[in-house]
């Protein structure tokens, strides 16, 4: 059992720190899901936004990572705001619109990310602080993201205290469950929407920033974030940061320490997990409120 | 209704629908206009017109999931895929004859849509949303792993050209080949306007309206949405061997995510429900990135993202969503459309 866990503790401490990065990007789809029923397909976008922000500004300093942070930070409260923006004239007109639209967003921000920064992949490194290897029990591992695993627990433990015991937390959790009855309290719902859609674009970005020397932004990224954390989000249930969280972690070993095992599966794994939770339990593993 | 005898609750008498002359005449000069396309348009367009008639197959099969039965799909490419290795292997192994491909192929997507259908209905909106999804990455996946058969990343290329009546030559002609994707989708038209005019396409319509009702009557309505799912899966599978023959190529890029998103938007830029909508829609959606996408030198998604933003917000119904949309963004003289908008529901 030793043997085992040592030869595959670098896939599963991998398997945290993608799935922790995941977590960045699916709590914000996951309520925006859950509270506005908008299934925003630019989410993937928002990520690639913040990794080329990191790419652009990081010159391996801690001053370059923190100014990328924070222009991070503003293009996920401007680019969140432009989307609950674009998405609210289309309440009560069903899921297929708003996808319809939220693509033609994500497809006309691609081009234009395409346009800005080329056609390859940019690898982007973290300070050169931490640019380096360290050992973990006999293994060598990359130092950034152990630092990554550290930041990106921290905001994950904060966004869920702040969700679950907070009162800002408890108004977004009764918005979810029954955004009609809330309403009729008084509250304005439409400002915790926007909200709630903003925080979750900032987390996206600021996850792009972070995730950049792990993810690194090129064309493409955008789609294939949004994938994984939409089956996060299948997976862990609609509008639960909880479900979002043990979500992303699964699907991180999934596609780290699954993969390592079953080499020959590897292209099956991911969806063909999310194809099992969806049969035996449609409604996600965690979900809250109505499904 | 005047056959109901006593003061009962009259059955349910079978609605004669009259045959449907205007559309008749509407689709005959349709088709009319299509044949003439060859005679029109240089090569490259030609070649652009019998994608847009594949994807307009794709896209009725993604419509009768999505816009009638209300099933919203994201999958159907992985039945279109089935569909065209089944075509290309049964041209390159066994036959080159267009009928026989075209039947073995729909065969094995409706096989295919039987085996995966159970797992998909057993969700409704997003849940079936991304079971759909799961099997068309699947299938993805499966294309280019199962080299034996597939020929992997590389795809299936030397297929032979098809032959469309025995003991003539292959097909090579651009504009011979168009004709027979058009006969073939102008077939499968038919075939979903007459699907949709039986009891069972009302009942599919009612599957979309209110599931829990229809149950109530005493529908299964479980077994109406699988028999939907396999229709639909055919229907893709067909749309697969035209392109197998169109294209002579095959390669696991045809049935990627791409391929089923585009075909779900070219159903809501053409209007949910409507069949000829969703042909308009990929007529659009085909022309906008084969077409346009090189004029604006390969800003193709560009132009495909400004297409459904804008879709989106000035046709809420679609190309085939009613006048009145239209006639609010073309106003000829307002006061006297003030008085047409109020139209009692």
């Amino acid at each position: 059992m030793t043997g085992w866990l040592d030869a595959h503790l670098v896939s599963m401490v991998d398997g945290v720190a993608y799935g922790l990065l995941l977590f960045t990007l699916a709590v914000g789809l996951s309520l925006v899901f859950g509270m506005m029923d908008v299934l925003n397909l630019a989410h993937g976008t928002l990520y690639l936004a913040g990794a080329y922000t990191a790419y652009a500004l990081s010159d391996g300093s801690w001053l370059g990572l923190l100014l990328a942070l924070v222009v991070g930070l503003v293009v996920g409260l401007l680019g969140g705001g432009l989307l609950a923006a674009a998405v609210a004239p289309l309440q009560g007109r069903g899921h297929l619109d708003q996808a319809a639209l939220t693509l033609g967003i994500a497809l006309i921000a691609a081009e234009v990310m395409v346009m800005i920064f080329g056609a390859q992949v940019l690898p982007t490194a973290p300070p050169s602080a931490l640019a380096r290897s360290v050992s973990v029990l006999g293994h060598s591992y990359p130092l950034y993201r152990l630092v990554f695993i550290a930041v990106a627990g921290l905001i994950a433990v904060l966004v869920y205290l702040a969700f679950e015991r907070s009162s800002v937390g408890a108004l977004v959790r009764a918005t979810v469950a029954d955004r009609d009855m809330v309403r009729a309290t008084g509250v304005d719902t439409r400002k915790v929407l926007f909200g709630v859609f903003a925080f979750g674009a900032v987390l996206a970005t600021v996850g792009g920033v972070l995730g950049a020397p792990i993810i690194a932004p090129g064309p493409g990224v955008d789609d294939r974030v949004l994938v994984l954390s939409l089956v996060v989000v299948v997976i862990g249930g609609l509008g639960s940061v909880r479900g979002a969280l043990l979500g992303a972690l699964l699907i991180g070993q999934v596609q780290t320490l699954g993969v390592a095992l079953m080499p020959a599966f590897a292209p099956f794994l991911l969806f063909g997990a999310m194809l099992l939770v969806l049969v035996l339990r449609p409604q996600g593993l965690f979900a809250l409120g109505r499904a | 209704m005047s056959a109901t005898s006593s003061g009962m609750t009259p059955a349910p008498a079978p609605v004669r629908r009259p045959f449907p002359v205007r559309t008749t005449v509407l689709v005959g000069v349709v088709v009319l206009l299509l044949a003439l396309v060859p005679w029109t348009f240089g090569a490259f367009t030609v070649a652009t017109f019998t994608r847009a008639l594949v994807f307009a197959v794709l896209a009725m099969s993604v419509n009768l999931l999505t816009g009638v039965a209300g099933m919203p799909t994201l999958g159907q490419a992985a039945y279109f895929g089935v569909g065209a290795y089944t075509g290309a292997l049964v041209a390159i192994h066994w036959s080159d004859l267009g009928v026989l491909q075209l039947v073995l192929a729909t065969l094995a997507g409706v096989v295919a849509a039987l085996v995966t259908g159970p797992l998909a209905i057993r969700g409704r909106g997003v849940a079936f949303l991304m079971i759909t999804l799961a099997i068309g990455e699947i299938g993805f996946s499966a294309a280019g792993r199962l080299d034996s058969v597939t020929g992997g990343t590389d795809g299936l290329s030397g297929i032979p050209p098809v032959v469309a009546v025995p003991g003539t030559e292959g097909l090579v002609n651009e504009g011979l080949i168009y004709y027979y994707v058009l006969v073939v989708a102008v077939v499968a038209y038919l075939a979903v306007a007459m699907l949709l005019r039986s009891p069972f396409g009302l009942t599919l319509r009612g599957l979309r309206d209110n599931e829990g009702r229809l149950r109530a009557v005493g529908y299964r309505t479980d077994s109406y949405a699988l028999a939907a799912y396999v229709y639909a899966g055919g229907l893709a599978a067909l749309a697969g061997s035209l392109w197998a023959s169109s294209q002579r190529f095959v390669a696991p890029g045809d049935l990627g995510f791409e391929v089923s998103a585009l075909a779900l938007l070219a159903v809501i830029v053409g209007g949910v429900g409507s069949m000829w909508g969703a042909c308009l829609g990929a007529l659009v959606v085909v022309f906008t990135q084969d077409y346009l996408g090189q004029l604006f030198s390969g800003h193709a998604p560009l132009l495909l993202g400004l297409l459904f933003v804008l879709a989106v917000y000035l046709l809420p119904k679609g190309i085939a969503g009613g006048r009145s949309q239209w006639r609010r963004l073309f106003p000829r003289e307002r006061s006297q459309e003030d008085d047409e908008a109020v139209t009692p529901v």
